[in-house]
């Protein structure tokens, strides 16, 4: 495996969605291939981080005014049976 | 009996927001009620991905719900009501968008054809566990400038992807994308945010703390 094909199927890796022997071909290109290795690991803690944290809050009574809004909206609105 | 048995057991199949649409479409808004509560928190923050403005971000959540609201008989319930609301939620971003460049045209594919994020070019590893260099909301700030500095179209494809977990046919339904498209944004969008991070993250990327200046006269002209 070359790094470019390596980088081809990068987000397959990462999502593990892949079949168990390119799997396996992946590994021995990693242990060969430092480079290809940071990589994977840091993209992968890339996502990881981006899950971990909440970057747009909703505050709890910026969401009820929000929500009563929309609820409000919708009472008055013909509705979808109209 | 049997007739029954089976019955239950495929709605046993079927998604819980189908039973909540079925109501509203009845007439009960409390499903409705029910939906929006589901999902605001979701909806608000791909209208604040794509929008980058709170005030956008909090029209566009209610406009979103409230066309969802008015529109549910043209939902078909083969596709998922989640899905089809993020449909919704990012058209009302774009037009939003729209509204503050008076008229002119936004779209999913602006600043795409960069260069960057093609090929890696960084290879410094990270500090192990590198966020716990920073305070949260140093981290929170760190996040949010490197998000937003992506191209809208990769950006979004990322959120709704890896942050928001929407599946790559569902994020294309969602964008109206190819699946094809949307796995090439989504590779470019991830090693573009690792480039990025890396500046922040490798070891000894952080500024130590400045020496304390208290009685020194290190700053004083002589």
């Amino acid at each position: 495996m070359t790094c470019t094909e390596f980088l081809a199927i990068l987000d397959e890796v990462i999502d593990q969605s892949i079949a168990a022997e390119t799997r396996a071909e992946i590994e021995v290109h990693m242990k060969k291939c430092g480079h290809c290795e940071v990589v994977f690991n840091t993209t992968r803690k890339t996502i990881e981080i981006y899950r971990a944290h909440e970057l747009y809050e909703l505050p709890t009574d910026l969401r009820d005014r929000l929500h009563n809004a929309i609820m409000e909206k919708c009472k008055k609105s013909k509705g979808p049976c109209s | 009996m049997m007739a029954t048995i089976q019955s239950v057991a495929g709605d046993e199949g079927q998604h819980p927001d189908i039973a909540l649409v079925e109501r509203v479409k009845a007439g009960d808004i409390s499903a409705y009620d029910e939906l929006v509560r589901k999902y605001e928190r979701q909806v608000f923050r791909i209208a604040q991905h794509i929008t980058q403005n709170r005030e956008d971000a909090e029209d566009v959540m209610q406009d979103a719900f409230l066309k969802a609201y008015e529109k549910l008989d043209q939902f078909q319930g083969n596709a998922k009501f989640y899905t089809w609301l993020v449909r919704i939620a990012v058209n009302e971003s774009l037009m939003r968008l729209r509204k503050r460049r008076t008229g002119k045209l936004v779209s999913m594919d602006e600043d795409i054809e960069t260069e960057e994020g093609r090929v890696p070019r960084d290879f410094a590893d990270w500090a192990p566990d590198p966020e716990q260099n920073y305070d949260n909301s140093e981290l929170s700030e760190i996040l949010r400038k490197t998000i937003q500095g992506l191209p809208r179209g990769f950006r979004v494809v990322f959120a709704l992807r890896d942050i928001e977990g929407l599946s790559t046919e569902e994020t294309a339904e969602a964008l109206n994308l190819s699946v094809p498209a949307v796995k090439s944004r989504l590779l470019r969008a991830r090693l573009q945010l690792r480039e990025r991070l890396s500046r922040h993250f490798r070891p000894g990327a952080k500024p130590a703390p400045p020496p304390r200046q208290a009685g020194s006269p290190a700053g004083k002209r002589v």
